[in-house]
């Protein structure tokens, strides 16, 4: 099978966020693989070891997310691809839609497997748009698949109910938590995934013009949440606690 | 200018979400002057969708098809596409729960359009300006749809839904469309979430993280949470420890909530925890470490056991609750 993973580096989840200029400061932060891209990497290795072929990993990103990318082939991907995106202006889900979808133009896919969502933009919306412009079928929040006869099986989450599927390859789908349990590379691993192929490319040999990606939508400012103020502990016995809490959630917060 | 919005309303198990008549105000917001469409679709939902007009809607469409019966991605996204080339709005505005975010990338992937996820705000200047989280709630940035189709989906329970004028009636127009071709087949759908009450919807929660201890304790939660009407949560170290599910995680990976009140119980208030649950109006801490980072983000807190406090409180909020 021909298997693909859609993979984006970003801050690891522990990290705090500053802001200067309207820029998120990216100096000294520390970044991982999207968690749940790592869910999808994961089963594209299962996937492919049940069913013989090869699993790529794509990136739309900087150069700095070769870090990431090799971590994803030390877990077991055969080679990757880094598309940089550095020229596209106002760079949205649109562009990363429309630069991924000149890179799989004419390719042979069976499944392309993405995160859920990005923990840092968080919209959701690469996954489902690139199988639109793919003209695939998608299904989001997959917590289990299995491929039969150009068939999948699929368990979705929706909100909390479960939901069974089957329909046919090639197929999108976007890994949700509870996939799976994603491996750590092992130390053979990582010293194969130095030698394993990275291809580096930007929009010129992927024939699309940098106006065409252009985002459709533009960030006029980014800013924190004010700091919330430690509020108040209170005091007494047990029963003097509980009578007061329910007292200032009703009396003074109002909120039940 | 926008002179006419399109609002898709989602109608889950026969009825509304609360978010659909929350899209109507949007819609309000972005379009002051302008013709509210409400679009509603399904197998039988023309009688649902009259409840539109009494939140805003100016007409109400209904798109009625065999194969609408249960949602999926190609068959709403031909559902709506209809509406949009019948209507040619200005902007579409829908709710983002599971279906709106998935329903809205496809669609405005087939229109080439800009949209905007997860807006928890709107504030009008030259045309709307959209405030949405990143990082789950770490930071936020403000956003604006260039040009051409204006897309967005706006969270559940920020962007307070107009009050309900029952004198607003009218009749729901039908729109046939082709909802063909659907690869998709739904074999069976379970339902989990007993109490119905949807964690990104609830204005309640009642989380528990580690020092639950175990499993069984986390009955103790649904009972107090039954008590205020709302809905349980979890932080990642429960869920991984399989006291819980994971579909309760709330944090960086997991939901991100925004209730009116969030009483977290036995949790230490992890970094990756707090970015899905810092936005919500009122933070209660219980937890018997004082030096529990959760303390710092509570509006109110008690140092002690939990064990012996959340029954207390279930009794207390008894009395007053109706």
């Amino acid at each position: 099978m021909n298997i693909y993973v859609i993979m984006k580096r970003t801050f690891d989840t522990e990290e705090k966020i500053q802001i200067e200029n309207g820029n998120i400061v990216e100096d000294g932060a520390e970044f991982i693989i999207n968690p749940y891209d790592e869910y999808a990497i994961e089963e594209a290795i299962q996937l492919r070891d049940e069913h013989g072929g090869e699993v790529t990993l794509v990136t739309v990103g900087e150069d700095e997310a070769e870090k990431q990318i090799r971590t994803g082939l030390a877990m077991g991907a055969d080679k990757a691809v880094l598309i940089e995106d550095e020229d596209v202006e106002d760079g949205d889900p649109y562009s990363t839609e429309r630069i991924l979808g000149a890179y799989f133009a004419g390719k042979d896919v069976d499944i392309i497997l993405a995160g859920n969502v990005a923990v840092d933009g968080g919209s959701g919306q690469v996954g489902p748009r690139l199988a639109e412009r793919l003209g695939i079928n998608h299904v989001t929040s997959v917590v289990d698949i299995s491929i039969e006869d150009g068939k999948a099986t699929i368990e979705k989450d929706v909100e909390g109910d479960q939901e069974f599927i089957e329909i046919p390859v090639p197929l999108l789908i976007t890994a949700q938590q509870g996939l799976n349990d994603p491996r750590y590379p092992s130390l053979p691993g990582i010293m194969k995934a130095k030698k394993k192929p990275l291809e580096e490319m930007d929009l010129d040999d992927l024939d699309l013009e940098e106006e065409e990606a252009e985002g459709k939508t533009k960030i006029v400012s980014r800013y924190l949440p004010p700091e919330k103020e430690a509020g108040r502990i209170l005091e007494g016995e047990v029963d003097e606690q509980v009578a007061e809490l329910v007292s200032v959630l009703k009396n003074e917060a109002k909120v039940i | 200018m926008l002179n006419k919005v399109l609002v898709f309303g989602e109608i889950r198990d026969g009825e509304f979400r609360n978010v659909a008549f929350e899209s109507l105000a949007a819609a309000k917001q972005i379009a002051p002057d302008g013709e509210i469409v409400g679009v509603v679709a399904g197998e039988e939902v023309q009688a649902e969708g009259k409840k539109l007009f009494h939140y805003g809607a100016d007409r109400v469409t209904a798109v009625e098809h065999t194969n609408l019966a249960h949602f999926t991605p190609e068959g709403y996204t031909q559902a709506l596409k209809a509406a949009i080339d019948a209507e040619a709005p200005d902007a579409v505005i829908m709710g983002h729960t599971a279906l709106g975010r998935d329903l809205s990338a496809k669609l405005a992937g087939r229109l080439n359009a800009g949209l905007v996820s997860d807006a928890v705000a709107i504030e009008m200047k030259d045309g709307p300006v959209f405030t949405r989280p990143i990082y789950s709630g770490k930071a936020f940035e403000q956003v604006t749809v260039k040009d051409g189709l204006l897309m967005a989906t706006i969270r559940p329970n920020n962007i307070p839904a107009l009050e309900a004028d029952m004198g607003r009636e009218g009749e729901v127009a039908s729109l046939d469309a082709e909802i063909e071709n659907l690869q998709t087949v739904i074999k069976n759908v379970v339902k989990n979430t007993a109490t119905g009450i949807d964690l990104s919807e609830a204005s309640v929660i009642v989380a528990g993280g580690r020092g639950l201890k175990g499993e069984e304790h986390f009955k103790m939660l649904d009972e107090l949470a039954d008590v205020l009407g709302g809905a349980v949560g979890a932080s990642r170290g429960a869920c991984d420890a399989e006291y819980c599910d994971y579909a309760l995680q709330i944090g960086q990976t997991g939901k991100v909530v925004t209730p009116d009140l969030y009483i977290a119980v036995g949790l230490s208030g992890a970094i990756q925890h707090v970015a899905g649950m810092s936005n919500s109006k009122v933070i209660v801490a219980i937890n018997k470490d004082p030096e529990a980072e959760i303390f710092q983000i509570a509006d109110y807190g008690i140092v002690g056991d939990l064990f012996d406090i959340v029954p207390k409180l279930k009794e207390e909020f008894k009395k007053v609750v109706v």
